[in-house]
């Protein structure tokens, strides 16, 4: 038991988190088969060259079309930082939030329907201070933009 | 049984204006209790609007979210009195829909 503990202790977020699905006997394929779609491949990655490679796109361009609104420079409390990110790239038909030290990159993607305003504000957990990224795909190819949020007191607990 | 959603969408220019604010723990899996023990992550995993059943926006999201999470997105088009409705499914299947009328 206390083995076992260790080997989760040891392990990275993404190797627990898996663990722990699979010890609720949440099986994977019937989340395979559900109807709503969940990459989990692209939750799983931990640096930016992997996130990209696992929604299947090169490595980004650096933009300057994408901004960042809502976005603190300084966030209080890491455990709600607001992100708004606004893509004026034509053709933008996603758009992703990545916080670089957080365990697990990938924050959230929102696919942009035509007719929907390529900008998007939630709010995100942030371990520590960090670059928060902002991925967008655009006819095909990949952009990204990027801001330091520094977090005086982390998000993740524990 | 999950919580409703509170949904806000209003008319701006010609495109409307939507703002959700979830009631979900959002755990990551990641963080132990007072016994040392792992708490199992519990987050939502999709997220869905629709308009007149036209998918307006499709989102992904990892427990980086934050607890009860808030989101908000324009959309062209949508008229007053006209609904808007948000469907949020979670990792372990728990599923809520709700709906708003523009205003």
């Amino acid at each position: 038991m206390n083995m076992k503990r260790r080997e989760v202790l040891q392990t990275g977020g993404s190797i627990t988190l898996l663990a722990l699905i699979t010890a609720a006997g949440w099986a994977l394929p019937r989340e395979a088969l559900a109807a709503d779609s969940w990459n989990k491949a692209a939750f799983d990655t931990k640096s930016m060259d992997e996130t990209t490679k696992a929604l299947g796109g090169t490595t980004p361009a650096p933009s300057k079309d994408i901004t960042f609104f809502q976005t603190p420079d300084i966030a209080e409390n890491g455990a709600v930082v607001p992100v708004g990110v606004t893509s004026t790239i034509p053709k933008t038909e996603s758009i992703a939030i990545l916080v670089e030290k957080n365990p697990n990159m990938v924050a959230a993607m929102f696919d942009i329907p035509q007719g929907t305003e390529p900008s998007i504000s939630t709010r995100v957990k942030m371990g520590q201070s960090s670059n928060v990224y902002a991925l967008v795909k655009a006819d095909g190819k990949y952009y990204v933009a990027s801001k330091e949020v520094k977090v005086t007191l982390g998000g993740c607990g524990g | 049984m999950a919580d409703p959603m509170r949904i806000r969408a209003n008319v701006v220019g010609d495109a409307t204006e939507v703002k959700v604010l979830m009631n979900h723990e959002m755990e990551t899996g990641l963080r132990k209790d007072a016994q040392g023990k792992v708490i199992p992550a519990w987050f939502i995993q999709n997220v869905t609007a629709t308009h007149n059943g036209k998918t307006v926006l499709a989102a992904q999201w990892g427990p980086a979210v934050s607890k009860n999470p808030f989101v908000s997105f324009k959309f062209k088009g949508g008229a007053k009195g006209e609904k808007v409705q948000i469907t949020w499914t979670d990792n372990k299947g728990d599923k809520r829909t709700d709906e708003a009328t523009i205003a």
